[in-house]
């Protein structure tokens, strides 16, 4: 692998993201790159509430923001891998998105394997302290060609 | 015999597809996404028809994770509000439907999703007063290849809360 300056990595990721169709639908935008490490995040919108009553998220455009975040991550370990696919991935909701405040999710590739990624994810809102969901994540990790 | 006559099928049918109806409108992000339920007795398919902006990589191109982790939450919370309040729905007793919350969720990818339609069907294991706990499997093409499942848990609304 050769180095890539970092500003230029990110540069890269953006438009990789923004690439992903259902990301560009969400609005997503990745924030923050590093080794095993990615933020992404997603503005607040009425097409994603899941109660309109409470202006609450619903809670399927946190879990793709969550994943999108994860598969990132996993895409700029160290490890430098191909490409990736979501295994599993388990969310536990803590509380509900504040309505109008966009949604962060920040996810650390922890671990990686011959053939397999591990994630750990944290969303928050405007109140870092107090996150809305963390979730673990396993990804396939394809090798590149040697 | 004095039985009443049974209602008609036309005021039964009216009146499930319109609690149905009532219940998916009230969620925006499901009309995002474009899903819809197919209703057979108090059987419900959610369906998911295929989107271009429901791709995640273009390259290959294959459904979004997060898309088919909502489409399987969606599905579930959906049956879960449907099924907990079918009884009242049939007696006439029940308001606007309320939405049980997802306390936790964990999906199982199996295959890529194909760039086609897609559909699941949610199975309620437990429902009690406070929680419940679903699972949901979701198919495309063939029915005894699911390409993802899904159990999740959810904290049932309380009596007299009305948020759907």
């Amino acid at each position: 692998m050769t180095e890539t300056n970092g500003s230029q990595l990110l540069t890269n990721a953006r438009q990789f993201i923004s690439a992903l169709p259902h990301a560009r639908a969400l609005a997503m935008e990745l924030t923050e790159l590093g080794q095993g490490f990615a933020t992404v995040t997603m503005p607040w919108d009425a097409r994603f509430v899941g109660d309109p009553v409470t202006g609450v998220l619903h809670g399927g455009a946190v879990s793709a923001l969550m994943d999108t975040a994860s598969g990132a991550a996993v895409m700029c370990h160290p490890s430098a891998p191909a490409s990736t696919a979501t295994l599993g991935l388990r969310i536990d909701y803590m509380r509900p998105a504040t309505p109008g405040q966009s949604i962060t999710a920040r996810a650390v590739c922890h671990h990686v394997t011959r053939n397999v990624a591990f994630v750990r994810v944290t969303a928050t809102d405007a109140d870092i302290a107090r996150p809305v969901a963390m979730g673990t994540g396993t990804f396939t990790l394809d090798r590149p060609a040697r | 015999m004095t039985r009443p006559a049974p209602e008609s099928v036309a005021v039964v049918k009216s009146r499930r597809d319109a609690a149905l109806a009532m219940l998916i409108a009230g969620v925006p992000y499901l009309q995002f996404l474009g899903i819809r339920f197919d209703r057979r007795g108090d059987e419900l398919t959610a369906v998911l028809p295929f989107d271009a902006k429901l791709i995640g990589n273009p390259m290959i191109p294959a459904l979004h994770g997060g898309v088919t982790a909502a489409f399987l939450e969606v599905a579930a919370i959906i049956e879960l509000a449907w099924s907990s309040q079918w009884a009242d729905m049939e007696a006439g007793t029940s308001g606007q439907m309320r939405l049980p919350k997802t306390i936790d969720f964990t999906v199982d990818y199996l295959r890529s999703g194909l760039p086609h339609d897609a559909y699941a069907r949610a199975v309620v294991n437990r429902s009690g007063r406070r929680f419940a706990s679903v699972q949901v499997e979701a198919w495309q093409d063939n029915r005894a290849k699911p390409y993802a499942l899904a159990s999740a848990h959810f904290l049932m609304p309380e009596d007299g809360e009305t948020t759907a």
